[in-house]
C-alpha cells in the first residue's frame, strides 16, 4: 500500500480550514498516538460570510470526498468519521452522504452554534454536547480530541484534496470564494500560488473602478489594494480563499467595520477576557462614533497577543489593515 | 529541569505549569481565574509571561514549563497586556467594595495599584446587571461577575449544575438556569471560589446586626458557636490558618454584647447519642443504608435529586438544631427565662443552614400552643468577623475565655464533627459496643462524590450500612461559610487544628459526657420528648 502520509507531505498540502497547517503533519500525530479509538472530523461548518467552496465541493465532488474519508478511516487505526456539517449543508447533502457512507463507521452529524464552532477544538466539544467555547492549547485534537480520544479534523477541501492526491490527481490547485462587487461571483478551482489579481483576471472579475478586496475570509481577512495584487504565494492563497471585491468610493468605512465587529460581537464564546471585553469596547467606540487611538491599539495589542483562541487574534487583521491602507 | 524566569535560573520537575514553578518560587504573576481545586481554564488572560523564541504571550497556568525556557513575567509587553486586560475586566466589574467579601484582600485593587490601572476607563458595561438570590441563603450580584467561570465549575463538580452560562443579548453570562429539575443545594461553592466577590451570602452585610438588637428588646442573645469556625475565624485577623482560637471567640463575640455564648459540639453529643442510637436501629431491623443529616445542602441535594432516599437519611437532628431547643427548654429554665425570651444565633461554617433553620421539621413545642424556631439566626464565618471588625474588635489580640458552662462542656467527638469523616467517627465512637459484627461505612465530602455513592446504593442497596457525607470538599472547614480563600491546603490546616482540640479531650464520646447524662435524665426523659428536640418531626 503507498504510504498516504508520505504523499500528503510530498504534495505540500496544508489545511483548508483556514490555519493552513501541514496536513501530514497531523495525521502523523493522529497515527502515533496510541488509543483504542481514534476519531476522523470532515469539518464541513463553513460559518464565514464571503466563503462558499466547501458548499462547492460538497455539490460537485461529494463522492470525492467521501473517498478521503475512506482513506482516513484505513490509515488511521480504530478510526470511526464524524462529517460535520452546517445545518443548510446536512439538509443538501444529508440523504446523498447517508448513502455513501453507508457502511462505514461514519456519523454525520449537525453542527451546533455559529463561526466558532467551526474550531477545531470547539468542534470536539459540540460533537461531545459541551458548551461552545474553544479548549486550552496544547493539547491539540490530534493527541486528545473527541472524548479524549486522538482526533482528526480536516476541512471539506482537505479530505478532497487528499483522495485527489492518494490518486495523483493532485494538481496544487484550491478553492477561490469571490464576492462582493464581482461581475461573476462564484467558487473558482486555480492554482494555490495564483495571484489574486490573476484570479480576478482569469475568471473575469477584475473591476473597472477602483476598488480594494478582502482576503482570506469575508470577516477575518485582510484588506488588500489594487496595486498590491500581483504578489503570489501564501498572502494571496491564506484563510480560506475568500477574495471580497469593494468599491472604494461606494464603501463606507465606518459601516463595514461595524459589520465586522458585530459578527465577531455575536460569533465569539465571551470565554477569554480580550475578546469578550476587547470586542464590546471596539463596538462601543465605532457606534458611539468617539475613539481614541490608544485604547483601540491597546486593545487590539490584548486580542492579537493574548486571546485564547484564533478567533481574538483575526479581528484585529481586516480592521488593522483597514486602517493602515484606506484610513477612516 | 532548569528554566530562567526574569534572568534567574530554577529548578523544576517536568510537567509542571510554569504558574506552579511561578508560584512554587513566589514570584508573584496574577491569575484570577486559576484555583487549585479547579481545572485550568485560562480565560482571565493575566497569568501572561513572555517565552523567549515564541511570539506572543502566553498564560503561564495553561503553558507547561520546558527545559532551558527563558521567561520574562514583567516584560513591557506583558505589562501592556496585562494592565489593559485589567482595565477590561474593571470594564465590567462594579466596585461596591464597602460590603465585598475581599474588602481586606481584594486581588483586583492590589493588581489596580501594581499596574497603575485607572479602574474607571470604561464605563462599567453591567451597571444595570441584577442581583440574584438563591433561596434564603446566598445572592449573586452579576454586576460584579468577571465571567471567570469558577462559580459555574464548583457548582457543576458538585453535580449540582444550578448555574450556567447563557447567552443574553449576544454575551454569554453567568446565570442560575431556567431548568426547574436543577435546584441549587445552598452549599456555597460558588462563592468562596469567586474570585471577585461578587457572591455572597444574604445578609451577609445587611442583616448581621439584628440579633444583637433584640437585646434591646429585653431577649437574651444567646450566641453557639459550630465547631470548624474555631480553627478558621483566625485567618479573618490574619492569623496562620489552622489557628485554634477558641477563647478568643468566646470572649469576642461577649464583647459584641451577647449574654451568653455556648458550644454548639454540647449539641454535637445529643446528635451523636442519636445518630448512633438510629444506626443500632437500621441495622438491627434491616432497614438499609443510614445516611447521614447534619448537612442541610446534602440533605437538600437527596431530597431534590434522589427523592428515593428520602427515607434513609437519618430523622437526628444537626447539632445546633438540638442545641438551640435545648437554649430554648433546658437552659432557659436553668437561667430562669422565659423561652420567647431567648435568641439563638448559630455562628455557622455554612450558607446552607440559614436555610436550614427555616426547616419546619425541627420546630420544636413553644410555651403556648405553636411552636418555634430552635434557631433564629445563623451567621458564617465571614459575617461574624465582619461585625467584629464592624465593632473594632481585634480577635487575635483577645483574651482567652471558656464557654458558659450552664450547658457543661462537650466530648471530642463534637469537635470532629467539623471534617469530612467526624461525624460518623463520633457516631462510631459512641455505638462501637451495640453493633455485633462488622459494618459497612463510609464517608465523602462533596456533593459529586456523594452522587456516586448515591448511584452505587442505587444498583446495590446493601453495598453500606452508614455513609457520611458533607456537600463541601473537606467538610465544614471548607464550607461556603468559611473564610476566602479556599485550597486544600487551607482545607488541610483547619481540620488538623481540629483534631487537635479533639486530642487534648478527656472525655472523647457522648456517652461519657455527664451533661448529656443529666439533660437526658431531667429533660429529654422519654422517646416522645427525645423525638420532640431531638429528631425531625416528620
Amino acid at each position: 500500500m503507498v504510504n498516504i502520509i508520505e504523499l500528503l507531505e510530498k504534495a505540500g498540502l496544508k489545511g483548508r480550514g483556514g490555519a493552513g497547517f501541514p496536513t501530514s503533519d497531523k495525521w502523523q500525530t493522529v497515527l502515533n498516538t496510541k488509543s483504542d479509538m481514534k476519531y476522523i472530523v470532515v469539518n464541513g461548518a463553513e460559518g464565514e460570510p464571503g466563503v462558499a467552496k466547501d458548499h462547492f465541493i460538497l455539490k460537485n465532488y461529494l463522492e470525492t470526498v467521501v473517498e478521503g474519508v475512506k482513506i482516513g478511516l484505513k490509515t488511521i487505526d480504530n478510526s470511526r468519521g464524524y462529517i460535520y456539517l452546517k445545518k443548510e449543508y446536512l439538509a443538501e447533502f444529508g440523504d446523498k452522504l447517508s448513502e455513501l457512507i453507508k457502511g462505514l463507521p461514519v456519523e454525520l452529524f449537525e453542527k451546533k452554534g455559529g463561526y466558532l464552532s467551526g474550531e477545531e477544538t470547539t468542534l470536539c466539544n459540540v460533537i461531545e454536547g459541551r458548551s461552545k467555547e474553544p479548549r486550552v492549547k496544547p493539547p491539540y485534537p490530534c493527541t486528545v480530541g473527541i472524548h479524549g480520544c486522538p482526533t482528526l479534523v480536516n476541512n471539506v477541501e482537505t479530505w478532497y484534496h487528499i483522495a485527489k492526491i492518494s490518486k495523483g490527481e493532485y494538481k496544487k490547485s484550491r478553492f477561490y470564494t469571490i464576492s462582493g462587487e464581482a461581475k461573476n461571483p462564484g467558487v473558482y478551482e486555480m492554482d494555490e500560488n495564483c495571484s489574486i489579481d490573476k484570479i480576478l483576471k482569469d475568471t473575469d472579475n477584475y473591476p473597472n473602478f477602483d476598488f480594494f478586496v478582502q482576503s482570506g475570509g469575508g470577516m477575518a481577512g485582510e484588506i488588500l489594494l489594487s496595486n498590491e495584487l500581483k504578489e503570489q504565494g501564501p498572502s494571496a492563497s491564506s484563510g480560506q480563499g475568500a477574495i471580497v471585491i469593494y468599491n472604494k468610493d461606494h464603501t463606507d468605512g465606518k459601516e463595514l467595520i461595524e459589520s465586522w465587529v458585530d459578527f465577531f460581537y455575536a460569533e465569539n464564546c465571551d470565554k477569554c477576557t480580550p475578546c469578550r471585553e476587547g470586542i464590546y469596547r471596539i463596538r462601543e467606540m465605532f457606534r458611539s462614533k468617539k475613539f481614541d487611538q490608544q485604547t483601540l491599539n491597546d486593545i487590539f495589542f490584548v486580542l492579537e497577543k493574548t486571546s485564547l483562541c484564533s478567533l481574538g487574534k483575526a479581528i484585529a487583521v481586516p480592521i488593522k489593515s483597514y486602517y493602515k491602507k484606506i484610513g477612516l | 529541569m532548569k528554566i530562567i524566569i526574569n534572568g534567574k535560573e530554577y529548578d523544576t520537575k517536568s510537567g509542571q505549569s510554569i504558574l506552579n514553578v511561578l508560584q512554587e518560587n513566589k514570584i508573584n504573576v496574577p491569575a484570577l481565574c486559576f484555583h487549585p481545586d479547579l481545572c485550568v481554564k485560562a480565560n482571565c488572560r493575566l497569568c501572561l509571561v513572555e517565552i523567549e523564541g515564541r511570539d506572543g504571550l502566553y498564560t503561564s497556568c495553561s503553558t507547561k514549563a520546558e527545559e532551558n525556557m527563558v521567561i520574562l513575567t514583567e516584560s513591557a509587553s506583558v505589562v501592556r497586556a496585562r494592565k489593559t486586560n485589567l482595565e477590561l475586566i474593571f470594564a465590567q466589574h462594579r466596585e461596591q467594595c464597602k460590603d465585598c467579601i475581599y474588602r481586606f484582600n481584594c486581588e483586583l485593587l492590589r493588581l489596580a495599584k501594581k499596574y497603575e490601572v485607572k479602574i474607571d476607563k470604561f464605563v462599567d458595561r453591567k451597571t444595570d446587571f441584577p442581583v440574584y438570590k438563591f433561596g434564603n441563603t446566598i445572592k449573586f450580584d452579576s454586576s460584579k461577575c468577571i465571567d471567570c467561570g469558577n462559580c459555574i465549575e464548583a457548582c457543576h463538580k458538585q453535580t449540582v449544575n444550578y448555574l450556567e452560562k447563557r447567552e443574553q443579548n449576544h454575551i454569554f453570562e453567568v446565570l442560575p438556569t431556567k431548568d426547574p429539575t436543577k435546584n441549587c443545594t445552598f452549599c456555597g461553592q460558588c462563592l468562596v471560589h469567586c474570585a471577585v466577590g461578587a457572591i455572597e451570602a444574604i445578609g451577609e452585610f445587611e442583616d448581621i446586626e439584628k440579633p444583637l438588637l433584640k437585646k434591646n428588646m429585653g431577649k437574651k442573645v444567646v450566641f453557639m458557636i459550630a465547631p470548624s469556625i474555631r480553627t478558621t475565624i483566625g485567618e479573618e485577623f490574619g492569623m496562620p490558618v489552622g489557628s485554634i482560637v477558641t477563647g478568643k471567640l468566646v470572649s469576642s463575640i461577649k464583647k459584641l454584647g451577647a449574654d451568653y455564648v455556648l458550644d454548639v459540639n454540647v449539641g454535637a453529643d445529643f446528635t451523636t447519642t442519636e445518630e448512633a442510637k438510629e444506626l443500632v436501629e437500621k441495622i438491627k431491623n434491616k432497614e438499609g443504608v443510614c445516611l447521614s443529616s447534619c448537612c442541610p445542602a446534602w440533605v437538600r441535594f437527596v431530597e431534590c435529586n434522589y427523592p428515593e432516599f428520602k427515607k434513609n437519611i437519618a430523622t437526628t437532628r444537626p447539632p445546633h438544631i438540638i442545641m438551640g431547643g435545648l437554649v430554648k427548654s433546658f437552659f432557659a429554665d436553668k437561667i430562669g427565662v422565659k423561652p420567647e425570651d431567648i435568641i439563638t444565633v448559630s455562628v455557622m461554617p455554612c450558607t446552607a443552614k440559614k436555610y436550614e433553620i427555616t426547616r419546619e421539621e425541627y420546630l420544636i413545642p413553644s410555651a403556648g400552643s405553636g411552636q418555634v424556631r430552635p434557631v433564629d439566626f445563623v451567621l458564617t464565618t465571614r459575617e461574624i468577623a465582619y461585625l467584629l471588625h464592624k465593632h473594632k474588635i481585634d480577635l487575635s489580640k483577645m483574651e482567652d475565655m471558656d464557654f458558659d458552662n450552664m450547658m457543661g462542656e462537650a466530648s471530642g467527638a463534637g469537635d470532629i464533627y467539623g471534617v469530612s469523616g467526624g461525624v460518623l467517627e463520633a457516631a462510631m465512637r459512641n455505638a462501637k459496643e451495640d453493633i455485633k459484627g462488622p459494618i459497612k461505612a463510609t464517608f465523602v465530602a462533596g456533593l459529586g462524590e456523594a452522587r456516586k455513592i448515591l448511584e452505587e446504593l442505587k444498583k446495590d442497596p446493601s453495598k453500606y450500612d452508614a455513609v457520611e457525607v458533607m456537600a463541601c470538599e473537606g467538610g465544614c472547614i471548607g464550607g461556603g461559610g468559611q473564610s476566602v480563600p479556599t485550597n486544600k491546603e487551607i482545607r488541610a490546616l483547619r481540620a488538623a487544628g481540629l483534631r487537635k482540640i479533639d486530642e487534648g479531650k478527656t472525655v472523647k464520646r457522648p456517652k461519657d459526657n455527664p451533661i448529656v447524662k443529666e439533660i437526658y435524665e431531667c429533660l429529654l426523659k422519654d422517646e416522645e420528648t427525645i423525638k420532640k428536640y431531638c429528631h425531625a418531626n416528620n
